[in-house]
């Protein structure tokens, strides 16, 4: 266990190997190392950017959502509003139609009860006449007694 | 070792004996065969085995890396790349938890520092046998092969940390200003013999204390791996018996290994983060 040159030999070697490990081994690995830190941290930095935009993006598309669910219950109700109006209208149609072919109908069912009556008039009148002509032949002239016929005539 | 004129004290000692590279007695210079040579030798030596390894390992752990720092980029990391990234994220994290002041050498200072002893540490977990007897049958007479079980390799590692100390220390603080952090406290300024003779001690235990728990926790337990060997000896049961120790000791030493390059790592940067600091 004798101290002899080895310790100047090896505290020589100690320095060649720290020295050279100062120069050659360390800067590069440790430059290596913080450069992937830095991308590490970019990339996480990144993830968390694009999570953050695509909550953003989310947010935006519930907001469309929501605007366009708003703007469809719009327009179903304005087309139903439209709808009913539609029907009312044609109800109103329909009504004014129907009273007017009513009316029409009336107006002809009167005329022809008019025209029935008038016929009717004019043949009653007729037999009325023949009949009082049979039974006045020999008494009355029909021309002297025509005011009369017509005032029986107009009260039937 | 085979030969039956080895004992077991023999057979110890012959593991903890490095090779030695040196002046032989008759004045030429060669590797020492005994243990009487090596002793003659004096400081003037050097522990061929523990050099070799140790700049074998450092050179791998500089290869490793290089090659890794080559196709570092910040795309996803596969396989290699991703283990030895995580060892440098990991001694990145210790350093910037204890070292507050800035300066570029300390990072790779720990880096260095934890994957070399740990690699030297590693050598360990090989049987105790395995190398010195490849190394034995090429023709050398010792082989100690793991570096930090000898304590120059400690020692030589704690005075280049001692000496960053020293030298950051007096470029941060000055020449004066280091010499007043060693004799101005803590005690007031009347005291300075004492200040100065306390934290001299102080400051030399740092090297010292480092390279030693280094050096104690990898030699005792290199140790006992010898001692789980020398058991292999004693016949069929033992030999079971020894088998399993040296299995978990070597599972606990997993631990160990780490544990010791971690601590080498963690005091390095304590220190050079003293060296930086302005106290008072």
């Amino acid at each position: 266990m004798n101290i002899n040159a080895t310790l100047i030999g090896q505290a020589i070697s100690f320095f060649v190997f720290v020295w050279f490990c100062m120069k050659f081994v360390w800067p590069p690995i440790i430059a290596a190392l913080e450069e992937r830190k830095k991308k590490i941290a970019d990339g996480l930095a990144a993830a968390e950017r694009g999570k953050h935009e695509q909550e953003l993006a989310q947010q935006r598309a519930a907001e469309v959502i929501a605007e366009a669910k708003k703007e469809a219950a719009g327009i179903i109700a304005q087309a139903q509003k439209r709808a009913n109006e539609i029907v009312d209208d044609s109800k109103s149609t329909a009504r004014v139609e129907g009273e007017r072919i009513l009316a029409a109908a009336n107006a002809e069912i009167e005329q022809e009860v008019n025209r029935a009556r008038e016929q009717l008039r004019g043949q009653v009148i007729s037999i009325a006449v023949a009949g009082a002509g049979k039974v006045l032949k020999r008494e009355i002239d029909a021309k002297a007694h025509d005011d009369l016929l017509q005032d029986l005539v107009a009260q039937i | 070792m085979a030969s039956e004129t080895l004992t077991t004290s023999s057979y110890i000692q012959h593991h903890l004996t490095n090779l030695t590279y040196g002046k032989l007695p008759d004045g030429t210079w060669g590797i020492a065969q005994t243990d009487d040579q090596i002793a003659q030798m004096g400081f003037w030596a050097i522990h061929v085995d523990t050099m070799f390894v140790s700049i074998l390992m450092g050179v791998l752990f500089l290869l490793a890396f290089r090659a890794m720092a080559k196709k570092a980029n910040s795309d996803v990391p596969s396989g290699w790349q991703n283990f030895l990234e995580t060892v440098v994220e990991f001694i990145d994290t210790s350093v910037r938890g204890s070292f507050t002041a800035k300066n570029d050498l300390v990072a790779p200072l720990a880096l260095t520092v934890f994957v070399w002893i740990f690699l030297m540490n590693f050598i360990k977990l090989l049987p105790v046998d395995f190398l010195p007897g490849l190394l034995s049958l090429a023709g050398l007479p010792y082989a100690k092969v793991v570096p930090t079980t000898d304590p120059n390799a400690t020692f030589g590692m704690a005075l280049g940390v001692f000496i960053l100390m020293l030298y950051y220390s007096i470029k941060n603080k000055g020449l004066g200003g280091f010499g007043a952090e060693l004799a101005f406290q803590p005690f007031p300024k009347f005291l300075f013999p004492v200040n100065l003779l306390l934290e001299v001690v102080g400051l030399i235990a740092k090297p010292i204390s480092l390279a030693l728990r280094l050096f104690g926790n990898m030699y005792a337990g290199e140790v006992i791996f010898i001692l789980i060997a020398v058991m292999y000896g004693t016949g069929m049961v033992l030999g079971t018996f020894a088998g399993f120790l040296q299995l978990g000791w070597a599972i606990f030493h997993l631990l160990v290994i780490t544990l010791q390059a971690f601590i080498f790592m963690t005091l390095t940067i304590v220190y050079m983060d003293m060296a930086h600091q302005e106290h008072h």
